[in-house]
């Protein structure tokens, strides 16, 4: 079993919510971004979300934008990411998701990625702008690193798309709750649970919401359906806001806890 | 590579070769296979042929001359050159035989909201225009460096009741306002359809544009047919995206001996690293939903691209052309900034014809290769818009001011 199936197994048993939390490697910078990881590991994050910067983020909204700018600015690289999770994998258990758009992993070599991704404690990727059309590329080079290959759906995702999403994937399906880009909003879809359970009655794997959550309440409520939500920009807003300040990954820990708080 | 000659390209999934694809958010993959359901209906559907026919011809001012370039061809001394009017399209640039083609389609598909990204500006006038007589509203995203740099077509748009929404990130180019329209509709998927002015992005786009500019040279063969010329030695368009090209470019590619070139835009040279030409100077990777050759970094972040035309500058290329490069069928070559603004002046000087910045690196390279050739051949060069937006710049170059008061 892997990290991520064992989780879900975990809070499965415990009748608990799970929490994903989304940042990107390298923000705000190289070091601080360490203290940023560990710190949503310590308040308790199921999984983290490890975002890889890409100059052209065109599922991102401003606040993710703005985090890729300045983890390029400071010299993130794809090779050093992984680094990053090397280093926080001598830490931490928490598994950890790759995030990234296709074009970095392509020029790093496809293989060569998914072994060096897997080397470092990497334990799934989940690539934005590669629908399962052209997911061929790389799906079966993660799976072959041991590596859990995290599918989105979306609302405009029918259930032939979602039946196809859910058996090439493993570890949990990413339900994507809104159409539309990434970054925080006042409230979910109204129609955000029958969307939840369309996807889960067509897919075996754990479902994931996220996109748009931006406090306890809501990660309650996106996690009522599901099996787990994930929070992204609100945590990167965190990023922005402390930078390098030591105060930084103890605010985010302690957000991550009242998230998690919320959800049990 | 080697291409087979009865093959249809794309294949069913949208790929040309190794190239194209949809690399896109799920969010957006239902809308992209729905566009191609749709598109795929009305290609093979009389009725909309023949209306959008009517509207090229009399909307839009088709067909556009073939004119015979009688001092530059004396000039050149060497092969005879034709020029494919079409700055004298409606709206100045071929950019309207695709926007009413997809406005219609996006008639058809009951979307009543209009998006489009734009470089030069001249894809966004043909957009405004189109839902200015088709009564669909219309936002366009533009760079704001590009706002700054095409302020005549800036008016045009939002006389046209558009609403330019400027852009500014990255290099606040034609990539970024992609990239923004992109967002707009993955956001707004459901009531708005896209409006790419290119032949880049996800497939269907690059069949589609292709398709809908293929009348260029459609045209361009019956003309010069009936000039008794054949077919020419060789037809010369420049390369951004690249819609003109391929639409010239298209009905030529089984006439083996007809030479098909494109220019990029060498901007500063391309020692300099200072460009937009990544059919020269690129590697292979994924932006804006297809697989082509990009400028890029070694770590894969795209690179900004440079030219003093804003609707060259743009670091990607539709998939299409990576495949004729690839496969050999045409040739890719690029030309400097300093070149086009010589290519523009020549052409003016010579035939008084302001072609555009863009098309200007077309007339540049077509000039010195007819120069080359023989006086028994031809070739065809696409003047693909008219240059009226670009006279500042060029005023710039030159150091022609205002006039004082």
């Amino acid at each position: 079993m892997s990290r991520i199936e064992q989780a879900f197994a975990r809070l499965g048993k415990s009748g608990e919510k799970g929490l994903v939390v989304y940042l990107t490697a390298g923000d705000p910078n190289r070091r601080g971004s360490l203290a940023y990881l560990c710190g949503a590991a310590e308040g308790g994050a199921d999984i983290l979300e490890v975002g890889i910067p890409f100059s052209d983020p065109m599922a991102d909204g401003p606040t993710i934008q703005a985090a890729f700018r300045r983890s390029l600015a400071g010299g993130m690289t794809t090779g050093r990411a992984l680094s990053l999770v090397s280093s926080f994998r001598k830490k931490h258990e928490t598994p950890v998701v790759i995030f990234g758009y296709y074009n970095p992993f392509l020029q790093y070599g496809i293989r060569d990625f998914c072994r060096d991704a897997r080397s470092a404690g990497a334990d799934g990727i989940l690539v934005v702008d590669l629908p399962p059309e052209e997911g061929g590329e790389m799906a079966p080079e993660a799976k072959r690193s041991g590596l859990d290959w995290i599918p989105l759906v979306s609302p405009t995702s029918g259930g032939d798309r979602v039946r196809r999403a859910a058996a090439v994937g493993s570890g949990f399906l990413y339900l994507i709750s809104v159409t539309g880009i990434t970054g925080a909003r006042k409230a979910l879809p109204p129609r955000l649970p029958e969307w939840t359970r369309e996807v889960k009655a067509q897919s075996r794997l754990p479902v994931a919401v996220g996109f748009g959550i931006s406090h306890p309440a809501m990660a309650k409520e996106a996690a009522t359906h599901a099996d787990a939500a994930v929070v992204g920009s609100a945590c990167v807003r965190m990023v922005e806001r402390y930078g390098t300040s030591r105060q930084g990954p103890v605010a985010l820990r302690r957000f991550v806890q009242s998230l998690k708080k919320a959800m049990r | 590579m080697r291409e087979s000659a009865s093959k249809r390209w794309p294949d069913r999934t949208g790929h040309f070769g190794p190239f194209g694809g949809r690399y896109v958010a799920e969010t957006l993959m239902t809308a992209l296979i729905d566009l191609e359901k749709a598109y795929r209906k009305v290609a093979g559907d009389k009725r909309f042929r023949a209306e959008l026919d009517g509207l090229l011809r009399e909307y839009g001012g088709r067909p556009t001359p073939l004119y015979f370039a009688r001092r530059l061809t004396e000039k050149g001394k060497g092969a005879n050159i034709f020029l494919k009017r079409e700055d004298l399209a409606h709206t100045g640039s071929h950019k309207i035989n695709n926007t009413l083609g997809q406005g219609l389609l996006a008639g058809r598909m009951g979307k009543r909201r209009i998006i489009a990204e734009t470089g030069a500006g001249q894809h966004g006038v043909a957009t405004a225009t189109v839902c200015a007589k088709m009564g669909i509203s219309c936002v366009v995203y533009m760079g704001s460096e590009d706002i700054r740099r095409q302020e005549s077509n800036v008016i045009r748009m939002r006389l046209l009741g558009a609403e330019v929404t400027p852009v500014l990130s990255g290099s606040r180019t034609l990539k970024d306002a992609m990239n923004e329209a992109l967002r707009d509709w993955v956001t707004n998927v459901r009531s708005t359809h896209y409006l790419i002015g290119s032949t880049a992005g996800p497939h269907p786009y690059p069949m589609m544009v292709r398709d809908f500019q293929s009348v260029i040279g459609k045209e361009c063969l019956r003309q010069f047919r009936k000039i008794g010329g054949g077919v020419p030695a060789a037809v010369v368009a420049c390369v951004g995206g690249g819609s003109n090209a391929m639409g010239i470019f298209t009905p030529f590619l089984g006439r083996k001996k007809v030479r098909l070139i494109g220019v990029e835009a060498g901007g500063l040279g391309l020692a300099t690293g200072k460009h937009g030409a990544p059919l020269c100077r690129g590697r292979v990777g994924v932006l804006h939903g297809s697989k082509s050759f990009v400028l890029q970094d070694e770590d894969g972040q795209i690179r900004e691209a440079h030219s003093i035309s804003a609707g060259l500058d743009y670091p990607g290329v539709g998939p299409e052309h990576a495949f004729l490069k690839a496969t050999g069928r045409a040739a890719y070559v690029a030309v400097t900034d300093r070149e086009a603004l010589d290519g523009f002046d020549l052409l003016t000087r010579c035939e008084g014809i302001m072609p555009a910045l863009e098309s200007s690196h077309a007339v540049a390279y077509g000039f010195r290769l007819a120069s080359k050739m023989r006086k028994s051949e031809s070739i065809i060069i696409n003047v693909s818009g008219r240059g009226d937006k670009d006279i500042a710049i060029v005023a710039e170059s030159k150091g022609i001011g205002r006039v004082p008061h």
